[in-house]
Parts: C-alpha cells; sequence; structure tokens
C-alpha cells in the first residue's frame, strides 16, 4: 500500500460561537487524488487553512508521514511539504511566469540566475505537459487555464509531498477544466497526494479515488469514488443520508440542520 | 531552416505566441516609446523655434539641469512601483538643502559631515513614513501630504529669520555642481567602457543562456547594439565637449539610474517592489516580507529626495524657505509619469525617471529660450503631464482589452 502522507484524527476548530470543525478525520496517500466535498460552510474552507498552516486547530491530531507536526505557519507547511493552491490562484500579473514559479524563493547568487530559473521552469512545465506558449510573457495574458496551470507548478516548485487543490476548476471553461484535470492525473502520477477540495461532481467522478464528505463541520462518509454512485454522494453532502460507516462523527442530520 | 522539436533550444519548442513589435504596440505594451517620441517632436519644435536650442552649450545647460530633479524623481519611480506615492519629496529636498546650508555656515561642520546628516535625515523621514504605511495601514497620499508640512515647517526653523543661507562658492558641493566637467579624454574613455560593459554583459547572457540549454538569437546582434551605442555615446560627447562636456552631476543621475536598474531587474529585492506592485497578497503568500519591501522603498525615496536637494542647493549656490517648494514636487512625480512609470504600479522603471526628466527639463528650456513666462511654463508641462497620463491609462485599458491586464 502507497506511503500515507497525511493522518488527522479528530480535528476541530471553533470560531466563536461556530464549530466550524467538530473531530474531523481524514487520510491522504501518496499517489492518490482525494477529493474533499461538502456544501457551502461544510467546513471545507476551515480544514484547508488548517493544514496551510493558516489557522490552528483547538484540538486534535495531525501527523505527516507518520510523524506527529503542528503547523505553525503558511511556511511551516511549505517547509514540511504541503503545498496549498488557492481559489484566486495568489499570481502577479505584471510578471512573467518564471517570476511567478520562483516568487519568494529566486535563485540568485548576487543577481538571479535568470537562465537556470527559466530552464527549470520549461522542465517543469513539460513534465505537466502545460501548454504554456512562452514563459516570458506577463502572466497576465495567459488564459484562466494557463494561469491555473501556472499555479499548480509554482507549488510544486519546493517538490512538496502534499499539493492541496482549492476549487481549481471552478472559474474554467470547458476545455481549459480538462486541461486542468489531466494536470491533476500527472500531480498523481508523479507520486504527490492530491487534495482536491470542489463542488464539481464530474470533477470529483473524473479524477479523484477517494472522496471525503464533510456537512456541516463533520465527516459524513468516505466513498470509493468508482464504486459509489454520484446520488450517493449528494446524498451525503446534502444529509439525505447518513454513511453506516461514519454514525460515531454524524449525529442525526435532523438535529444539526436546526442547530443551524 | 526547420528544427527537430528534440534539438530545439528548450523554450521554442513550443512558440505560439504572435511575437513583433507591432503586436505588442497594439496590446498596449508601449513601454518607453511614447516618451522618446515625445521627445523627438519636442525637439523639432524647439528647434525650428529657435536655432540654439540643440546647441552644445544648451544640451551641457539642460543636462547639468537633470541632474538634482531626475535624482528626486528616481526615488518617486521606486515608491511608484509599490503602488505608492510621496507627496513631500520637495519639501524633503528643501529640509535637505537647509541643513547643507545652517551645517556649513552656521555650525561649520566639514562637508562630507554635512552631507551625510542631510542625507541621514533624508533615510530617517523616509523611514517614519514607511513605517506608519505599516503599521497603521495610512494611505501613503495622507501620510506624504502631513510630512509635506511637517517637513517644510522644519526646513523654515532652521532657516530661521533671514530665510536664505548662502553657500561659499568655494564649497566642494557649489563646485560639484556648477564647475565639474569630465575632463575630455577621460570622457571618450568613460563612454566606450559604457559600450564595452553592454557588449560583455550581451555575450555573457548568451553563454549563460546556451549552457542551459535556451534560445539564443544570434551573437552579431549585441555586438551591433554595442557598436551603435559606441557611436552614438562618441557623438553625443564628442558635441558636448565642443562647449564645457559632460557634467558630473548628469553623470552622477546616469550612474544612479543604471544601478537602480540593475538593481530592480536582476535582484531578489527588485523582483519583490515589482511583485509588490503587481499584488500585495500574492507577494505576501509567496513568503516575501512585504513589510520590509516597503520600508526599503520610502527610505531610497527619502534619501535620493535629500541627494536632489543637495544637488540643486549647490547649483544655486544657496538654501533658501523657496528651495524645494514649487514645481520641484511636481516635476520629479511628472517626470516619473512621463517617462512610462504607471501610477497603478507594478509597472515601469528606473529609466524612466531619466527619459522623463530630460523631456521636462526639454520644454523648461525651450520656453526659456522663447522668453516665455513661467506661467505659460507651468501650463505647458501640466499639459504634457496630462498627456502622459492618458497614455498610462490607455495602455493600461488596452493591455486590460488584449488580456495583457
Amino acid at each position: 500500500m502507497a506511503e500515507n502522507l497525511l493522518r488527522l484524527r479528530g480535528v476541530s476548530k471553533t470560531f466563536g460561537p461556530v464549530r466550524a470543525l467538530d473531530n474531523v478525520s481524514l487520510d491522504l496517500n501518496a499517489g492518490e487524488v482525494l477529493a474533499l466535498l461538502g456544501d457551502n460552510g461544510a467546513g471545507k474552507s476551515t480544514l484547508v487553512k488548517i493544514l496551510a498552516g493558516v489557522h490552528a486547530p483547538d484540538a486534535g491530531s495531525i501527523m505527516f508521514r507518520n510523524v506527529p507536526v503542528t503547523i505553525a505557519s503558511p511556511a511551516a507547511a511549505r517547509a514540511l511539504g504541503i503545498a496549498t493552491v488557492y481559489q484566486d490562484l495568489a499570481l502577479c500579473d505584471n510578471l512573467d511566469v518564471v517570476a511567478n514559479l520562483f516568487l519568494g524563493r529566486e535563485q540568485a547568487r548576487v543577481l538571479l540566475s535568470e537562465e537556470a530559473m527559466e530552464r527549470q521552469a520549461w522542465t517543469l512545465l513539460r513534465q505537466l505537459s502545460a501548454k504554456i506558449p512562452s514563459v516570458r510573457i506577463p502572466v497576465a495574458s495567459l488564459s484562466g487555464g494557463q494561469r491555473q496551470t501556472v499555479a499548480i507548478a509554482r507549488s510544486l516548485v519546493g517538490e512538496p509531498a502534499v499539493v492541496i487543490l482549492d476549487e481549481p476548476t471552478a472559474a474554467l471553461g470547458v476545455a481549459q477544466t480538462a486541461e486542468v484535470l489531466g494536470l491533476i492525473r500527472r500531480l498523481r502520477d508523479r507520486g504527490h497526494g492530491v487534495l482536491l477540495i470542489t463542488h464539481n461532481m464530474s470533477d470529483m467522478q473524473q479524477v479523484a479515488d477517494r472522496a471525503v464528505v464533510l456537512r456541516l463541520g463533520r465527516n459524513n462518509g468516505v466513498f470509493d469514488v468508482a464504486r459509489t454512485t454520484h446520488e450517493q454522494i449528494v446524498a451525503a453532502i446534502t444529509g439525505a443520508t447518513t454513511e453506516p460507516a461514519t454514525v460515531r462523527t454524524a449525529t442525526a442530520p435532523r438535529a444539526t440542520a436546526t442547530e443551524k | 531552416m526547420i528544427q527537430d522539436a528534440a534539438t530545439a533550444p528548450i523554450d521554442l519548442r513550443d512558440e505560439r505566441l504572435v511575437r513583433g513589435l507591432l503586436a505588442r504596440l497594439r496590446g498596449g505594451d508601449t513601454g518607453q516609446l511614447p516618451v522618446v517620441a515625445g521627445l523627438l517632436i519636442i525637439c523639432v519644435i524647439f528647434q525650428s523655434l529657435n536655432g540654439s536650442f540643440l546647441s552644445s552649450a544648451n544640451l551641457v545647460n539642460l543636462a547639468t539641469e537633470c541632474a538634482a530633479v531626475g535624482i528626486i524623481s528616481l526615488g518617486i519611480v521606486l515608491v511608484l512601483l509599490v503602488g505608492e506615492i510621496d507627496l513631500s519629496v520637495g519639501s524633503m529636498s528643501g529640509l535637505a538643502s537647509a541643513i547643507l546650508g545652517v551645517g556649513l555656515t552656521r555650525y561649520g561642520w566639514p562637508l562630507p559631515v554635512t552631507l551625510l546628516v542631510a542625507l541621514a535625515a533624508g533615510a530617517v523621514v523616509g523611514v517614519v513614513y514607511g513605517a506608519i504605511f505599516v503599521r497603521f495601514g495610512v494611505p501613503s497620499f495622507v501620510i506624504t501630504l502631513a510630512g509635506l508640512l511637517a517637513l517644510l515647517g522644519m526646513q523654515l526653523q532652521l532657516l530661521g529669520a533671514n530665510g536664505s543661507i548662502n553657500i561659499p562658492f568655494s564649497s566642494g558641493i557649489v563646485r560639484f555642481t556648477q564647475q565639474s566637467f569630465v575632463v575630455r579624454p577621460l570622457s571618450y574613455v568613460l563612454m566606450a567602457v559604457v559600450a564595452g560593459a553592454y557588449l560583455v554583459a550581451q555575450l555573457a547572457r548568451i553563454r549563460r543562456r546556451r549552457t542551459h540549454g535556451l534560445s539564443t538569437g544570434s551573437p552579431l546582434v549585441p555586438v551591433a547594439k554595442a557598436g551603435a551605442l559606441l557611436v552614438a555615446l562618441q557623438a553625443g560627447c564628442w558635441y558636448l565637449n565642443q562647449d564645457r562636456g559632460v557634467s558630473a552631476p548628469f553623470v552622477l543621475l546616469v550612474g544612479l539610474v543604471v544601478a537602480l536598474h540593475i538593481a530592480l531587474t536582476r535582484t531578489r529585492w527588485g523582483r519583490s517592489v515589482y511583485a509588490v506592485g503587481g499584488s500585495v497578497e500574492a507577494a505576501r503568500r509567496a513568503g516575501i516580507r512585504v513589510d520590509r519591501v516597503y520600508l526599503s522603498v520610502f527610505l531610497l525615496c527619502g534619501l535620493l529626495a535629500a541627494l536632489g536637494g543637495l544637488l540643486s542647493a549647490g547649483r544655486l549656490a544657496t538654501a533658501s524657505i523657496s528651495s524645494g517648494v514649487g514645481d520641484t514636487n511636481l516635476n520629479a512625480i511628472a517626470a516619473a509619469v512621463i517617462g512610462g512609470t504607471s501610477l497603478f504600479g507594478g509597472r515601469g522603471g528606473a529609466y524612466s525617471a531619466l527619459l522623463g526628466i530630460v523631456v521636462i527639463q526639454s520644454i523648461s528650456s525651450g520656453l526659456t529660450l522663447l522668453n516665455l513666462a513661467s506661467s505659460t511654463r507651468f501650463m505647458i508641462t501640466g499639459g504634457v503631464l496630462m498627456v502622459a497620463v492618458i497614455v498610462d491609462s490607455l495602455s493600461r485599458r488596452s493591455r486590460a482589452a488584449h488580456g495583457r491586464a
């Protein structure tokens, strides 16, 4: 079996009166795409921010490669090998592709080693079979899919074990979505563990190996995507059913619904 | 020539971009073309109105007068690149000249000490602006507007009741700004060295790209460009040498422009300046210490403003309550914008300060030759600034329309 990269147990997080995450567990292995599903307010973003080092959990444990860790800051998450690509991509439109890929970790002696960075940029983009016409044009002139590609390629510069993608296809057209999904498969083939946050059922079914569903801050089922129907997962997201396997974490859905 | 995909340089195996100058211009990527075109038009107009505009003597004056405000404008370029502004550079330069006058005459400090104190004052003011901006998030517009008044007050207080202090003509700063010209033989050597350095840098770049398997143009192109540069520099040098020659303050300005250009384009610090100007949030998430970038930029702006003030005081051999007041502020800001540095942050470069100040000084010098009052000069400079800002906005809109915003 593939190496376990991330193991979360009983992770909870409260913001004032709001229980954003309640006793959430999750496992991510090397070479798999794990979809993280849930309706608005299910706690997906909070979970991502805990893994990215933006928030600290109130309770629970995080194991990275079977070693307990605390992720104190975004820099600590990156150093550990957890790279996050946020939905807004956080690219500098006025800088070219190479500058964006290496932003904040440029290679330099006294002067920047532009040529070394440009070659590595091309090598990385080739490995991802990315379609970028030139790495020396401002990111502003790239299409949405190409910008997503640059953002994902940038997350790979430090060779992280885990790549977290927050709604990577949300703003993309059909062809560009297919391009990004192909990219996600290639991340898996490279041996990364990919945590894919998405609303899109079709994306999930095309690329994910397993799917974890959150509902109102709690686990509401783990599914093997190949052996589960679309309807079963939608039911778990909306709370129409409660998976028998996760009864321990998911209390009666009606009670939580009225709580809200 | 058809290249095998496997042997082609790594960056040319998938080239679908429309290249070429025309396509880039249509996309709003105008760079410094408008200002160069504008400069040519200005030269033609003034030369036809007054034949002495392009004379050696006038060009020598023009170059010398560019130095002070050009250096201040260099600081403005920096703050504009991070998307901020410093409205108090005029007052800062006035305060620096007041420190120079008071230090030299009232306290009898040696010149180097006085210069250091004035420059340090500029750096401290810059750091204070930066700290307030970073700590409290007050818009730099407001901070520096308050600073403008405060610094003006300090300048008046330092100068005291007289309101004016003459700086001795024997002082080094006066001699440097008024009478220092590069010795003629040395000027030709200097220009040859500049062209040679350009050639070496370009050839080294081609060699590095080749060792990394990237595409290179023909090595003949940089050789030809360096040759053209050499001829142009030597000719310009010869022309200025017909009069007094290449003035030292102008060489200082150009040297600072080149140094800042290298720092902005080839160092990690410069990259972070552009990143902050492009997107603060992206820069922060990439791990750039955004606060330090702001502090360094405001510091340099204050420092350069002080240096400009010292040069301008030296040139007039006086520090008075009118030093740095009036059009210094606006000329410095206008030069940066006219030269092609965007008011919206993230676009532009060190050369825009040089180009912009040459445009402004040309207009000023041309109108002076025509015996026009400063009222007309202000109106025309204002009009040119308006055109520059419109070009900036239009090219920004055009970039957006062509997906290059």
